[in-house]
């Protein structure tokens, strides 16, 4: 069964579309990356799935229910973490999960309230009002309160903006044991490196639309380059014959020979390629562009490995 | 070892959750919403009542004291109704917090029901102190005391939609105070609170009775001393008129979703 299915759906905003005929599905189980740049439409499609956005034209569908006709049953199996921290400054984190889990139309379970204060480390802070808490305890506290009510589908939209690296390692191990425990993940993030590690799915958004939707070992094969760099024992006086098509061009000095597979291109007739070219090769390393390189391929964003952002 | 998850579903829960949730808000900070409203009123019996009480008269056979109580009473319990739905929605809105509710089961009658009767609870709970503080000050005959309940009920009940109608309505904090001081405060203080309005001159009189404020002060006070200047049906009539028309006003906000819901 699939955790959630969107057939077709739009939505614009002042006669901006935001969403232009969106479809994918999320199998139940599975933890789903949707990416994209800023103003992709990732958060209004989120915001869709969860209610707090109308749907212009389509239809959301969670675990078979439809989420407009069936609201009351969808919301249950939901749980959202959003992009903006929501907290409510009155109350204390035990009263506010309290107040939640009610919200949802299940009783208070203390055990699994107490599971979740105790595992994202919120116990030392029990007796403090939200506003009292630092950033980072109230995003903790946004994961805890999402989970309150034992949804089946976890949304997270950008939980891990603004946090630091521990917290961010921390809070992505949680999402990985409770997805273990049969929690479906559907995932934004501003980190291109975690949903690469993360997702066993990618869907890349640009402008409204899905433009690459791939499991993620797939999507990063398929689209990026291999490159293998040799360690020659002379210097280069100039580009060797017969690997032009490797794309070669060398570094210190000609001393170090860099070629790149294209995409896919068979690693084993560049090897006899260079077999055949005579190079005496002291040493070699491979490596692979990742997860980033192929957004800004696919949405033709530029900047830096630190820049870019999804 | 993870729990295994209760699946049952309690259809009441999400409304008990709101208004439970919506009386810790105002207990929560009493000081502002309970004690403020409160200590307001009882300056206004002391000079009503203690002061001035005892030495004027506007209406036929009644202290000044026991013709302004029951003003002050409404007064407390239509100011506090509008300021429990007003700022607890507006701010949930601003702050970003009503999407906590918005992805959540709970329906729209439930969301007006607990915004609405944790506003009457803080309306009524003012209004009965101020009737309790006022005992120090003057004895009021209670005719009808019931009657007297149930106009209370309709003013909190009314102001609690108009408070979520302004909530919903209002752009940011200089809007809303819009409502508050250029609406409800010049038709409490021109709807008969602290004259009766047949001691107006023409055309004031006639055009208090466009006054909605009116009813309600008239029919509460006449439930308690037994006179007004229009019948108790009529006031009645009127108050239960306009809370309904603002009821469907305010259900029909709410359950489109109208600036909730992008």
């Amino acid at each position: 069964m699939n955790a959630l299915e969107i057939t077709d759906l739009y939505k614009e905003f002042a006669g901006v579309p935001a969403v232009k005929g969106l479809s994918f599905a999320i199998p139940e189980g599975e933890i789903f990356g949707l990416l994209g740049p800023n103003g992709a439409g990732k958060s209004t499609t989120i915001n869709m799935v969860a209610g707090v956005v109308k749907i212009g034209q389509g239809q959301v569908q969670a675990f078979g229910y439809d989420n407009q006709k069936d609201y009351r049953h969808t919301r249950r199996l939901l749980g959202v973490v959003h992009q903006e921290i929501v907290i409510d400054n009155f109350f204390t984190i035990e009263q506010a999960l309290e107040i939640h889990s009610g919200y949802y139309g299940v009783k208070d379970d203390p055990a699994w309230r107490n599971l979740l204060i105790d595992r994202l480390g919120l116990r030392p802070h029990l007796g403090k009002i939200m506003i009292k808490l630092s950033g980072g305890m109230k995003r903790r506290f946004m994961i805890a309160k999402a989970l309150i009510h034992r949804p089946r589908l976890l949304i997270l939209d950008e939980p891990t903006a603004g946090v630091d690296v521990e917290l961010r390692h921390g809070l992505w191990d949680f999402v990985r044991e409770m997805n273990k425990k049969g929690t479906t993940i559907l995932l934004t993030t501003h980190y291109l490196e975690e949903a690469e590690q993360m997702c066993d799915r990618i869907g890349i958004m640009h402008h409204g639309e899905m433009i690459a939707l791939e499991p993620t070992h797939d999507l990063v094969r398929k689209l990026s380059n291999r490159r293998l760099k040799l360690w020659l024992e002379e210097p280069l006086a100039g580009l060797p014959p017969g690997l032009e098509e490797y794309a070669p061009s060398v570094e210190h000095g000609g001393t170090v020979l860099v070629l790149n597979l294209p995409v896919g291109g068979s690693a084993g007739i560049m090897l006899k390629h260079l077999c055949r070219s005579g190079l005496n090769i002291r040493d070699f390393e491979t490596d692979q562009s990742g997860l980033e390189e192929v957004f800004i391929q696919l949405t033709g964003m530029g900047g830096g490995k630190n820049g870019t952002t999804a | 070892m993870v729990p295994q998850p209760d699946n049952r579903f309690y259809a009441w829960l999400p409304f008990v959750t709101l208004l439970r949730k919506e009386i810790l808000r105002f207990r929560r900070v009493s000081t502002q919403t309970l004690l403020a409203p409160i200590v307001t009123a009882s300056l206004y019996l002391f000079v009503f009542g203690a002061t001035l009480g005892n030495r004027l008269t506007v209406l036929e056979g009644f202290s000044y004291a026991q013709f302004v109580i029951p003003g002050l009473i409404i007064m407390g319990v239509i100011n506090n109704s509008f300021a429990n739905t007003s700022s607890s929605l507006f701010m949930s809105r601003y702050l970003g917090g009503i999407v906590d509710l918005l992805v959540t089961p709970v329906t729209p009658p439930q969301f007006i029901m607990a915004y609405t009767l944790a506003a009457m609870l803080r309306g009524l709970l003012v209004g009965s102190v101020v009737l309790l503080i006022s005992f120090l000050f003057a004895t009021l005959p209670w005719e009808y005391p019931l009657l007297a309940a149930l106009m209370a009920m309709i003013a909190s009940f009314l102001f609690a939609q108009f408070g979520l109608i302004a909530a919903i309505y209002a752009h940011n904090f200089d809007t809303l105070s819009v409502y508050t001081n250029f609406m409800i405060l010049p038709l409490i203080y021109l709807g008969g609170v602290f004259y009766p309005i047949s001691i107006l001159p023409a055309p004031w009189s006639s055009l208090s009775y466009l006054n909605p404020l009116f009813y309600l002060i008239d029919g509460f006070r006449h439930a308690i001393i037994g006179v007004g200047d229009t019948s108790f049906a009529i006031a009645f009539g009127v108050s239960a008129t306009i809370a309904a028309i603002l009821f469907a006003w305010a259900a029909w906000l709410i359950g489109k979703g109208y600036r909730l819901r992008s």
